[in-house]
């Protein structure tokens, strides 16, 4: 669909739907979760008396001050435990659209694991791999073979002072390239990337505005930098509104001297709520009370977007009105480490200023090059159009299956273009039970709950690739329909619509 | 009957109101006026009194002007011309044209160039493909993840060990996970800036000692429990840790290991050693300080290392028992919410440790040539100059004999003392640091690294290179 010409103006192209829903839970599965965690921990307190824990105890450290705290513990032998086999699952291929997993047992109700020996092959929906580049075949895998005997695994030198090959800045250009900035900045470690190079660019007399489901690289970047942190409900623009205005208004408590500048941090996508952030009303209010931007596409890049740009390709805005945007090479382009980019000011800055370009390694020279092949391809410019065709595809399979389960009355929240589609489960004893019964029937899936999400929010995460087909959704689908009936899954009370959902029903709405 | 009396008295009452003078009621009514004003009228805010009128709050943001995002950086800046090297960072590196012989980078036992271990990270990338695409807890764990856990845990002899993927971010996630908000932490002075930010997150009381003084650390640690006497019930819940570093990275000197876990067994302290530049160095067969000084490794609460230094991948890790490690699997940050280290990057550590263990002599080799060129350097640089570190570390830091005082002056004068050795055909580097964020700025050095490949000849010719250099900067100078 492209934009029509009138007398030499550009006609607008249509804005698209942003349609987002996070149902609320029924008020009985509210009072029955809570019901359940109290119970589990009544157990767990109970099992505490009676039998004495299988956990390793403290050597000769008599008179010292307990290390952990009771809480933690107990939560930690009594809760989390009986849950303990859902989770850190070893896998022995590559985490593409399926994944051979390495099966365990345990006998004593999860305090130790046996291996089996066996090995069975699931579909893949826990692993971020949204356009498919996890692969161990493929010119990708070959560049960065190559790059290897070349330039070696590693440097052993920080970017300041030997750490610094061609490879490193090639990749820079291309990432500029890719988001549409100036220049950028690269670093080892997606983590690091947030928690090291906040603090150079927000310091005390800062404020930072973040969004309350912001992750936690982010949250211990912030805390690093000394600046005062407000934060906002969740893509809500009023309350963000609000609390920039009190914000420019009130100026810093108690001395009510001006902010020295306002900052706000939000995520493109949000891993745990599949919602996309509302970029064109923040950017809005940005303008408004002349505050900074930062993006955090960790989960965005790649993934949304007509090109695979991020959250700026996906609303159509500039993307120099962003002021920085961050995101790591770990989900869409299958390889490790993340970047910032911004103007040439700002990222000389960081160059100058950021810890992890003074004191940290630099990134290995596979890693780039697994960057660069896989960025060249959804740019398109290896000459195929191999990258429009897994873009597309991803999109097509985060829609299909988000419609397909909302179909069988099954609660999911967030956008309806995310490729993270949280399936909401509530229970704890459920999200074992999910992920339990769908490994039996070969569906390696992933269950969150608390702490990384709120107390009664627990939830399935499927997230979707360009890699799985029809037939491999086709098939996980009537299994989750399966378990939906035996767990009782089937929460929402919206009207359930009767007709079949087409595969390439999506197509229009991405072209 | 009832009714009648009531009838009785509102009559009786009806009566005295005709009778009563007229001021009377009138002063009655008004006082009933006045209360009916004040319960009914309008109330008001204190707070609406300051509220602004919608003009003016208008007003206040557009007479609000932000600083710039970022202030100006002065384009002569270090980080802005970076060498840029071509082909491995190994023995020799090639910079623009020339070829030099590098005694920069932490290549300590010269694994980067090693064929086996690229064989290894290759056989890996065939199977596994480069990234690992989710954290530990979510199918990001690979075989060659628990391969190389067992793996450490087995050579330092301990019970348990945790990979990171990233050096920087290990020490940084381990002492934020077990020291919180009302804890006390001993630190050495000279710290590096990973275990700083590790100290910053963890919110706790930092009390810095001065570097390698153990009366220093003594005194700081009799002051810890007069206050503990004075308030025991806060005692029993402060947990006191003490963090030091095997060999320091900003001085090249080693703790005196010994004497801290006799402190610390004395003052009920938790220890972790930072071993990020001793693992795989020092020591008998490069098992690190404990080795070094035949400590039992268990006596030592958490000691962390870098795979990116002696095993030449990328990576960190920690070991100890398992009642101290198996918390950071739901605690270390950089644990739980980054993705794991690519699986080749694992399987390059995993065969070094082979190479480590199956070949000890090249730590002996590693020795020799540390203490060679510690006694050459010594002996032949100009009085300008002086060497500090152990004779046995890795690192050697060479510093001005007597510093102006003007850090930034004193820096440009080695670096114009490194560029003249680059031009000679010797890599050496100033060690960097970010000067506002540093607790405790170092004195400006070269740092000069040893690895294992270095023959007699090669020393001979950096230290000689090094000494020409240096000796016509400062005739220039005089």
């Amino acid at each position: 669909m492209s934009s029509l010409q009138q007398n030499g103006s550009v006609k607008k192209e249509k804005r698209r739907p942003f349609i987002e829903s996070f149902e609320k839970i029924p008020l009985l599965t509210a009072a029955t979760t809570f019901i359940g965690f109290h119970l589990i921990l009544l157990m767990g307190y109970i099992t505490s008396i009676i039998f004495t824990p299988k956990v390793a105890r403290e050597k000769n450290r008599k008179g010292y001050v307990p290390l952990y705290d009771r809480f933690e513990s107990f939560y930690s032998r009594y809760v989390y435990r009986r849950l303990r086999d859902c989770w850190n699952i070893p896998i022995c291929s590559c985490p593409g659209s399926e994944v051979t997993l390495k099966d365990r047992v345990t006998h004593d109700c999860g305090w130790t694991f046996e291996y089996t020996g066996t090995r069975s092959t699931a579909l893949n929906l826990g692993s971020y791999n949204y356009l498919g580049f996890a692969q161990a075949e493929g010119s990708c895998s070959e560049d960065s073979a190559v790059k290897i005997k070349e330039l070696g695994c590693a440097t052993a030198s920080p970017r300041i002072e030997f750490g610094t090959q061609k490879i490193h800045q090639e990749l820079e250009a291309l990432t500029a390239k890719f988001v549409g900035m100036e220049d950028a900045i690269t670093f080892g470690m997606g983590f690091a990337t947030n928690a090291l190079n906040l603090p150079s660019i927000v310091s005390k007399g800062c404020l930072v505005v973040s969004d309350e489901k912001n992750h936690a690289s982010l949250i211990l970047g912030l805390r690093l930098s000394g600046a005062t942190i407000d934060v906002f409900k969740h893509n809500n623009m009023e309350s963000l509104r609000q609390v920039l205005h009190s914000a420019v208004i009130k100026g810093q408590p108690r001395s009510h001297r001006p902010w020295k500048k306002i900052l706000i941090v939000v995520e493109g996508v949000y891993s745990m709520e599949g919602s996309i952030v509302r970029l064109p009303e923040i950017l809005e209010l940005k303008r408004q009370y002349k505050a900074y931007l930062y993006v955090d596409e960790a989960h965005s890049i790649g993934a949304i977007g007509r090109n695979g740009r991020g959250v700026v390709d996906y609303f159509g805005v500039d993307p120099k009105e962003v002021d920085i945007l961050m995101g790591t090479y770990t989900k869409s382009f299958g390889s490790a480490g993340g970047y910032i980019a911004g103007s040439k000011a700002f990222i000389d800055h960081m160059r100058v200023n950021s810890h992890a370009n003074c004191y940290a390694t630099s990134m290995s020279s596979s890693c780039a090059q697994q960057i660069i092949s896989s960025m060249k391809i959804i740019m398109g410019m290896d000459g195929t159009n191999e990258g429009k065709k897994r873009i597309n595809q991803l999109a097509r399979n985060s829609r299909y299956f988000r419609r397909r389960l909302n179909q069988m009355g099954i609660i999911t929240i967030g956008n309806n273009d995310s490729p993270v589609v949280p399936m909401m489960v509530y229970m704890h004893s459920k999200i074992a039970s999910v992920v339990r019964r769908l490994k039996t029937n070969n569906i390696a899936v992933v269950g969150v709950g608390f702490p990384a999400t709120p107390l009664m929010e627990g939830r399935i995460r499927f997230c979707l690739s360009a890699a799985h087909t029809k037939e491999q959704l086709d098939n996980a689908l009537v299994h989750v329909e399966e378990a939906a009936d035996f767990l009782g899954l089937r929460y929402s009370r919206k009207r359930r619509s009767k007709e079949p959902v087409h595969y390439s029903d999506s197509e229009s709405e991405v072209e | 009957m009832v009714s009648m009396d009531m009838f009785h008295e509102l009559f009786e009452s009806l009566n005295a109101l005709q009778n009563a003078p007229t001021y009377h009621l009138l002063f009655e009514a008004g006082l009933i006026a006045w209360l009916m004003w004040l319960l009914f009228r309008p109330s008001y805010n204190p707070h609406d009194r300051e509220r602004l009128t919608r003009r003016e709050e208008q007003e206040l943001i557009d007479e609000w002007t932000p600083e710039p995002l970022v202030p100006a950086t002065p384009q002569d800046s270090r980080a802005l011309h970076p060498r840029i090297v071509s082909g491995k960072v190994g023995k020799y590196i090639q910079i623009g044209e020339r070829n030099c012989l590098n005694l920069g980078t932490n290549n300590y036992l010269g694994m980067i160039e090693n064929p086996e271990i690229e064989k290894s990270a290759l056989e890996c990338l065939s199977h596994y493909g480069v990234g690992s695409c989710g954290p530990r807890g979510f199918y990001g764990t690979t075989e060659v993840h628990l391969d190389l856990e067992d793996k450490l845990a087995e050579y330092m002899k301990c019970e348990e060990a945790v990979v990171y993927s990233y050096g920087f971010s290990t020490i940084a996630s381990a002492i934020p996970a077990y020291a919180k908000r009302s804890d006390v932490i001993f630190v050495d002075e000279m710290v590096n800036f990973a275990i700083q930010k590790g100290l910053d997150a963890s919110r706790s009381q930092i009390n810095y000692f001065k570097h390698n003084d153990m009366e220093d650390l003594e005194r700081l640690l009799m002051e810890q429990a007069d206050l503990d006497r004075k308030n025991p019930k806060k005692a029993k819940r402060t947990r006191r840790f003490l963090v030091a570093e095997g060999i320091y990275m900003n001085t090249g000197l080693m703790a005196p290991l010994p004497k801290l876990l006799e402190l610390r067994e004395k003052y009920k302290l938790r220890f972790f050693l930072d071993e990020a530049i001793s693992f795989g160095t020092i020591g008998k067969t490069g098992h690190g300080l404990t080795e070094h000084f035949n400590i039992d490794p268990s006596e030592i609460d958490m000691i962390s290392g870098s795979l990116e230094n002696s095993i030449g991948s990328i990576g960190g890790f920690c070991v100890g028992s398992h009642f101290i490690i198996e918390h950071q699997r739901l605690s270390g940050l950089g644990y739980c919410f980054s993705a794991s280290a690519p699986p080749l990057l694992m399987a390059a550590a995993i065969t070094a440790l082979d190479i480590m263990q199956r070949d000890p002599s090249i730590f002996q080799t590693l020795r020799d040539n540390s203490t060679f060129i510690h006694s050459q350097l010594s002996s032949q640089l100009p009085s300008d100059l002086r060497v500090h570190g152990h004779p046995e570390s890795v690192i050697k830091h060479i510093r001005l004999a007597n510093p102006s005082g003007d850090k930034v002056a004193d820096e440009q004068l080695l670096n114009e003392i490194v560029d003249k050795c680059e031009e000679a055909g010797l890599a050496l580097t100033t060690a960097a640091y970010l000067s506002d964020r540093e607790v405790n700025l170092p004195e400006p050095s070269i740092r000069v690294t040893v690895n294992a490949l270095l023959s007699k000849n090669e020393i001979e010719f950096a230290v000689k290179t090094l000494k020409n250099c240096a000796e016509s900067v400062f005739k220039i100078q005089l």
